[in-house]
């Protein structure tokens, strides 16, 4: 029997090098001869460029070059589109504008990059930039984005009527039928704002132009390494043989970095073949909080309509949705964002129409949860209006509207992000619902300890969130299996790695499959010399689409080790088994050979082979799904606020997961550890603030506020489930975002419960306490 | 975020210091734990056309008795050491209260006592239990030195008495009268951030256990350490009531604090948050003043 390896929980091979500091991040690339680069950028978040003057900063010592838009004649052009509007709606708006490499006519984001000095160092680039005088003609700022609806808004795109960037209307049975026959209906407006992603390691990008050999090899702190290489192939006329691109070890992606193409990721190979010098751009922190993208705003008028028992009708979700300065990244959000509200509710009437509104502010592209914490978080309001409106309890209400077991794969019946009909390919919702619920312990809370609390004086509240997370999106990801003659196994795949745990949980696939221990299969991710088809990393898809992969090409591997080894043995494949490297009759082990030897006797030096033989022990395979699974779970926590201070704290935090089969409970319980502080960050402390102008205000980690370990519960507990994806030999699904999507709607739920006394109610994330305050003592504002 | 070029010395004597400061005057900075300065330089908010690094400066950093029961702490004693010192933690237990207050681990393994206070942040602890324990501070140049009471050593947001070629060398803080009690309480968004609003309070009781005498310093609530004068004087000779440290709270907040507002709090919350917190911190200290 093959030792299995896959739902442990294996420590992470990758740690010690990271832990240690060994492992290869893009700033660590020094190239001998490298320049460095560094960005004049746009001071205002709108203004007419008028002139700009290079004459000092191009004297300056250890200057090289010194590029604006004119300077790069007939190359410039904008990036390409990320993902095309939707094919399968009718009357969809959607207009088409994307980033420049240098800005030609005018800013239309602070942070926008206008001119890019190249010197010996980056010190010697800043000083030059600082001596570059750019004179603007400021314009008025497109900031609200109900604002930027209104016919007298300045436009942030002249050649369009208006700000609107897309529309889209989707309808599911009749939601105004239903409104009519309901007991009570339910409206809010809702107000999400944006934040930043904040990965701990910025944007970066190594170029360096090979004119001998005619190579470029790009490092580059992408998400995406496979689609930059074709994409920069493409821009730059060269063959996509001609260039290689590596995303080493990535300090954390979450959506900003598979963003195609940057400015600075078309700038840098670019001048690298213009000064046939490697060149080195590392943003800084300053820099990724004006020029790396964000997320998270939309305002939404929202209605339901219930029966007084509490069974929900329909559901009408009408919102505006902020994609900046540029839509690049087409509708996914949006999309994502009307394929959760509905979550895990049986909804039979759905109406929901969206417009995506120009802002001059920076671009919007996913940032971990992608649309889907803003449709949880319109659900979870309107649920926990509703219990109060009816009575009934929030636990009920949920409870009464859950998609039942026996209905999956069930489909919502509108059009998700890869604008397919959105089918929940399997789930079972009441476990993890309960589980979470008995996790901590709701009724003890609601009926003992809530009240005995509430005598101390102690203002404490409970939140349960149930929440869907649709995953494992296409289209494919491929990986290549290889036994070599050391006995050791390498694999290979094209997605990036910035912290996912790839390295053992690929691994673990493997190594069941071929019989090897975890640490012996050595991994190489995001090298397009190593591996040249497929996508990325996004969309909690990683374990899904490229485990599969990796799964079927392992399985490969053992279906042609044991055919050799039948031959080799004389025994049939039946009889054979797999484990510690060795490949033996079961019962006989004497009649064995080593997986290293069988994998030498496949690469002959010397002799004949049968007509149609392939060499060595290797096999690469694909892997793309039907359609997404879609994971799902509750979370559930126990928080306790002061009433005179506005400070909140997080006293207790439960999951209960379910992401199919899990590949390494560890490696799931840290996405889901990571996701949930990136959570409470959305829900308590991440707001980039902008002013009337479009300036950032808190463009610094001391203004915008990370929750750090001190802010995090002492514990978030992890429960688990395990519903297989039938859309896989796996049965993976992806749990990447699932600790992220949940947290404001539940923060916000058991803030009310916290403050019922006050009779609080919340439209809006996320939140503070100056806006606590205000909520609580200043109802009037 | 990069500096831009500067000329760097790193003298190991006060002489050899203020010999530099006197030299190049408003174009020097003198550079201790650097926890603010560097940050402002990259930002390229501070650009000194020259740092003078008082790192090495060995008599700058001590902790000594002072007289009569008092303490003396060189300007380049890191907060650390201030944190973990005994002798603190005997004769300046509200400082020794401060210190793990003081933004993070990491900062306070870096950042100096004097280096805190010559920035003059009025969101800095120091900056505000320092005129509350009515120190002093020993300045010198290359013409000498002089003592300044620290409650006319800050003039305002980062502003302070000290003159381009002057150096902090030393602050001396004297001793805690008897049947005194203190207090510093902060609200901030995250433990280690800069305060919304804080306050430190030192109160002693009479032989009646009335007020005697209080001095009360707000934080983060005006252009500099904002010392409460009149809730001061609605304190002495009263009784610690709830009424009367109630009414102490709101005239301080009528009168004795300027709050601004900024993206995480407005004047109005700074205002709610200082009574708040005042009336915590009053509490605290009176029931603190009882036991000693």
């Amino acid at each position: 029997m093959t030792k299995e390896f896959i739902g442990k929980r294996i420590k992470r091979n990758e740690d010690p090098r990271l832990l240690t500091g060994q492992a290869l991040f893009v700033d660590d690339v020094d190239i001998p001869g490298m320049l460095h680069a560094a960005f004049v950028r746009s001071d205002y978040a709108h203004a007419k460029i008028v002139s700009i003057d290079t004459s000092t900063a191009r004297q300056m010592p250890g200057v090289v070059a010194v590029y604006t838009a004119e300077d790069m004649g007939d190359e410039w052009q904008p990036g390409p589109p990320l993902v095309s509007p939707p094919p399968t709606v009718e009357d969809v708006v959607f207009h088409s504008r994307r980033q420049a490499p240098l800005v030609k006519d005018k800013v239309r984001h602070a942070g926008e990059t206008v001119a890019v000095v190249v010197a010996e160092s980056r010190y010697l680039a800043e000083d030059a930039a600082e001596e570059i005088w750019v004179e603007y003609d400021p314009l008025p700022a497109v900031v609200d984005i109900e604002k930027g609806l209104e016919p007298n808004s300045p436009l942030v795109h002249d050649d369009l009527e208006s700000n609107l960037a897309a529309h889209l209307s989707q309808e599911k049975g009749d939601y105004e039928a239903a409104k009519a026959q309901a007991d009570v209906v339910i409206s809010k407006k809702i107000h999400i704002d944006r934040g930043a992603a904040a990965a701990m390691e910025n944007r970066g990008i190594v170029a360096h132009w090979d004119e001998k050999g005619q190579l470029l090899t790009i490092w580059d702190t992408t998400q995406a390494p496979i689609p930059i290489r074709n994409g920069t192939a493409a821009r730059l006329g060269l063959s996509e043989n001609q260039v290689r691109v590596i995303a080493p070890f990535v300090g954390g992606g979450f959506g900003p970095k598979i963003m195609m193409f940057y400015p600075e990721e078309m700038l840098i190979p670019w001048i690298s073949m213009k000064l046939c010098r490697p060149i080195k751009w590392i943003e800084d922190r300053r820099e990724n909080f004006y020029a790396t993208t964000q997320e998270r705003g939309q305002v939404h008028e929202v209605e339901m309509a219930l029966t007084k028992d509490g069974k929900i009708l329909g559901l009408k979700d009408d919102f505006l949705h902020d994609t900046g300065a540029f839509d690049p990244y087409g509708l996914t959000i949006p999309l994502n964002t009307q394929s959760h509200v509905m979550g895990p509710y049986e909804i039979a009437n759905f109406s929901s129409e969206f417009k995506v509104v120009f802002t001059n502010k920076t671009i919007v592209t996913p940032v971990r949860g992608a649309g889907r914490p803003q449709g949880v978080y319109i659900i979870e309001r309107l649920m926990d209006a509703a219990a109060r409106e009816l009575d009934i309890d929030p636990i009920e209400i949920r409870k009464k509207n859950l998609i039942a077991p026996d209905a999956f794969p069930y489909s919502h019946s509108i059009i998700d992000q890869a604008f397919a009909e959105l089918i929940l390919d399997s789930g079972d919702y009441l476990p993890t619902f309960e589980k979470a619920i008995e996790m901590i312990g709701y009724r003890q809370f609601i009926e003992q300890e809530q009240p005995r609390l509430r005598a101390e004086g102690k203002y404490v509240g409970i939140g349960i969130t149930p929440f869907i997370e649709t995953t494992g999106v296409g289209p494919y990801e491929g990986a290549r299996v290889q036994i070599e003659p050391s006995g050791k196994v390498n694999l290979a795949t094209g997605i990036g790695t910035q912290g996912q745990g790839h390295f053992t949980s690929f691994a673990q696939i493997v190594a069941e499959q071929l019989g090897v221990d975890v640490t012996d299969v050595r991994i190489i991710t995001g090298d397009t010399a190593e591996f040249h088809w497929g996508t990325g990393t996004f969309a909690s898809r990683g374990a899904v689409v490229a485990g599969n992969a990796v799964y079927a090409a392992a399985s490969g591997v053992r279906k042609k080790v044991l055919k050799m080894a039948s031959k080799v043995l004389d025994a049939p494949e039946e009889e054979l088994e797999i484990q510690d490297g060795m490949v033996r009759v079961a019962d006989i082990p004497r009649m064995s050979i080593s997986l290293g030897e069988l994998a030498a006797q496949a690469n002959p030096l010397r002799g004949a082979v049968e007509p149609g033989t392939e060499p060595g022990l290797e096999a690469t395979d694909y892997f793309g799904p039907q359609y997404g699974a879609t994971a799902f779970g509750t979370h559930a926590m126990i928080i306790e606020v002061d009433p005179e201070t506005m400070l909140v704290e997080i006293k207790r935090y439960v999951t209960a997961e379910d992401c199919g089969r899990m590949l390494n409970p560890l490696i799931v319980e840290g996405q889901v550890h990571g996701g949930v502080s990136m959570g409470i960050g959305n829900a308590y402390y991440e707001q980039l603030h902008f002013d009337e102008n479009g300036q950032l205000l808190n463009a610094s980690l001391a203004d915008y506020l990370i929750p750090s370990s001190m802010e995090m519960p002492p514990r978030i507990e992890v429960g688990h489930a395990e519903t297989k994806s039938p859309l896989s030999e796996l049965g993976t699904k992806g749990v990447g975002e699932a600790g992220t999507i949940p947290v404001p709607a539940c923060f916000a739920q058991a803030l009310e419960n916290a403050l019922q006394d006050f009779d609080l109610e919340i439209a809006e994330t996320p939140l503070s306490p100056n806006r606590l305050y205000e909520l609580l003592y200043k109802k009037e504002q | 975020m990069k500096p831009p070029p500067f000329e760097y010395y790193a003298p190991t004597t006060v002489e050899e210091a203020v010999a530099h400061l006197a030299e190049h005057g408003y174009d020097a900075k003198p550079l201790a734990g650097g926890q603010s300065l560097i940050p402002m330089m990259n930002f390229r908010l501070a650009q000194p056309a020259v740092l003078v690094d008082l790192n090495n400066i060995a008599e700058l950093s001590f902790i000594r008795p002072g007289d009569e029961g008092g303490l003396s702490i060189g300007a380049m004693t890191r907060h650390q050491t201030v944190e973990k010192d005994a002798l603190v933690a005997e004769r300046a237990p509200l400082i020794d209260e401060t210190m793990p207050q003081i933004a993070t681990r990491q900062i306070r393994s870096r950042g100096t006592i004097g280096g805190s206070l010559a920035h003059a942040d009025p969101s800095a602890e120091l900056v505000s239990v320092s005129v509350v324990l009515d120190g002093k501070f020993r300045v010198v140049s290359q013409k000498g030195e002089r003592w300044v009471p620290a409650s006319e050593f800050f003039l305002g947001l980062f502003t302070s008495v000290l003159e381009p070629e002057e150096l902090l060398a030393e602050i001396s803080l004297p001793p805690l009268p008897d049947r005194s009690g203190w207090s510093l309480m902060e609200i901030a968004r995250r433990p280690h951030d800069f305060c919304l609003i804080g306050v430190v309070a030192l109160v002693t009781l009479d032989e009646e256990q009335n007020c005697k005498q209080a001095r009360i310093a707000f934080l983060s609530a005006g252009d500099g350490p904002m010392q409460a004068q009149n809730a001061a004087k609605v304190l002495e000779g009263q009784p610690f009531t709830p009424e009367v440290i109630q009414e102490a709270a709101e005239v301080a907040v009528a009168s004795d604090i300027d709050p601004s507002s900024d993206i995480h709090a407005t004047a109005d919350f700074r205002r709610h948050l200082a009574n708040v917190l005042a009336q915590r911190a009053l509490t605290q200290a009176f029931e603190r003043a009882v036991g000693n």
